[in-house]
């Protein structure tokens, strides 16, 4: 229980490990730790600005879509008119189609019934003469009295 | 139990008590020569016992918390660094509180005290008779006593570092003139003019009293406090291991109990360093 030279041992061994302590354990640990705390502090500040620009961007993307969403009505608007005008003028050509065929059946109508008419003609001049053939029951020369029975077509 | 005696016959209670209570020890006699364990009344002693466990103790601490700082990693630590940190942290949390100063040697003198005075606190734990049973049967030395800081040798020693350090700390922060002052013209404002001047003398010199027996009181305490502490448990240990079978509930409980000990001695130590050096470093 005396004092004795341990007690000068013991400080002196103090000194020592407090002085390596203070050289090589404090500083990088409590380094470790101020940095670690640095880059929490700035993945923090990181998270916060992510997060303003996902609300920038969510808004930003809403502008977007509502920009779309306005021209795809009036492309539908104008593809309606569109659609309308088509249809209209489809109609007009239709009409006007339908018309000139009206136009060329009736002209046709009435070549052929011209036609017919001419043929009528010919085949009563025929019938004419084979009537009179019967009538007269002779022979009447078809070429003597062409002029005549042409005339007689003629006012048919 | 009392199995380490080195005489003939049953060894009594109180040989066994006085027995674990002494320090191997190794002296320079009067006639020159070193001799072992005859050693009382000689300054020239040196507590090898003591001296080889703290010293032991220290470098564990040293290589404990050296292997941590040498691999510091900030982005991946592992579990082990993680205590050291909180260790680390605790540390520094209880300087800052204390001391408003910038001082690159407060907050690793108050770890290494911290851990290290645990440490040698915590080898109160070791059941009083195993290290002292080995070291008389396989290695031949007779006498081991375990925990250093039950030696009031080294808590002094520790104690009077610490003792400097205020010393030098007022220095520092208040100049040479400072400490003479802070011995002086504390509590007591001597008078600096008129009649009363007769009677600064006295009162500087009852300052000086008082202040020199609270500056001395400081290291002394804080020594005596943790030997003290130390000392009882150890001896209530030792206590204890005398009583047969009962000693292993006793022997629980009181180590249950001395674990608080342990931890707060080294808490305390520690926590009063920093208060003093504080304390030296500001102004009243």
């Amino acid at each position: 229980m005396d004092i004795n030279l341990t007690l000068i041992g013991q400080t002196i061994a103090m000194i020592v490990f407090v002085g390596f302590c203070m050289k090589f354990i404090w500083p990088p640990i409590l380094n470790a730790i101020e940095e670690r705390q640095k880059q929490i502090e700035h993945g923090l500040a990181a998270a916060d600005r992510g997060e303003e620009k996902l609300k920038q961007a969510q808004a930003e993307a809403e502008d977007i879509i509502a920009d779309a969403r306005r021209q795809a009505t009036s492309i539908i608007d104008q593809a309606n008119a569109r659609a309308n005008e088509i249809v209209a003028d489809g109609k007009a050509a239709g009409q006007k189609e339908r018309e000139r065929q009206l136009a060329a059946a009736e002209a046709e109508i009435q070549a052929e019934t011209n036609r017919a008419r001419e043929e009528l003609r010919g085949q009563v001049s025929a019938v004419a003469i084979a009537g009179a053939e019967k009538i007269l029951m002779r022979e009447i020369d078809a070429n003597a009295h062409e002029d005549i029975l042409g005339k007689l077509a003629q006012e048919l | 139990m009392a199995s380490e005696e080195g005489h003939h016959g049953p060894e009594t209670s109180s040989e066994y008590i006085s027995h674990h209570l002494q320090n191997l020890q190794v002296c320079k006699s009067d006639s020159g020569e070193w001799v072992w364990n005859q050693c009382a009344g000689n300054f020239y002693t040196i507590n090898v016992d003591s001296m080889f466990w703290s010293v032991l103790l220290g470098l564990l601490f040293i290589f404990l918390f050296h292997r941590v700082a040498r691999r510091a990693s900030t982005s991946k630590p592992t579990r082990w660094q993680a205590f050291v940190e909180i260790i680390v942290e605790f540390v520094d949390g209880s300087v800052k509180d204390t001391f408003h100063g910038t001082s690159r040697l407060i907050a690793p003198l108050g770890l290494t005290i911290f851990v290290w005075v645990f440490f040698m606190n915590l080898m109160d734990l070791i059941p009083v008779d195993w290290i002292p049973w080995i070291s008389s049967n396989f290695l031949g030395i007779p006498y081991m006593k375990v925990v250093p800081s039950t030696d009031v040798n080294v808590t002094f020693g520790m104690s009077i570092a610490v003792f400097f350090l205020i010393i030098f700390y007022t220095t520092k922060y208040k100049g040479p003139f400072g400490l003479i002052k802070d011995l002086t013209l504390h509590p007591i404002a001597p008078p600096t003019k008129g009649i009363g001047l007769v009677f600064a003398p006295i009162i500087i010199a009852f300052n000086f009293i008082l202040e020199s027996v609270a500056l001395l009181a400081k290291p002394v305490s804080l020594s005596l406090r943790l030997f003290g502490n130390m000392f009882a448990g150890e001896l209530i240990f030792i206590l204890i291991a005398i009583l047969g079978l009962w000693q292993l509930p006793l022997h629980f409980g009181w180590a249950v109990f001395h674990v608080l000990i342990v931890t707060l001695q080294a808490f305390i130590f520690m926590m009063l360093t920093i208060v003093y050096l504080s304390l030296a470093s500001e102004s009243h």
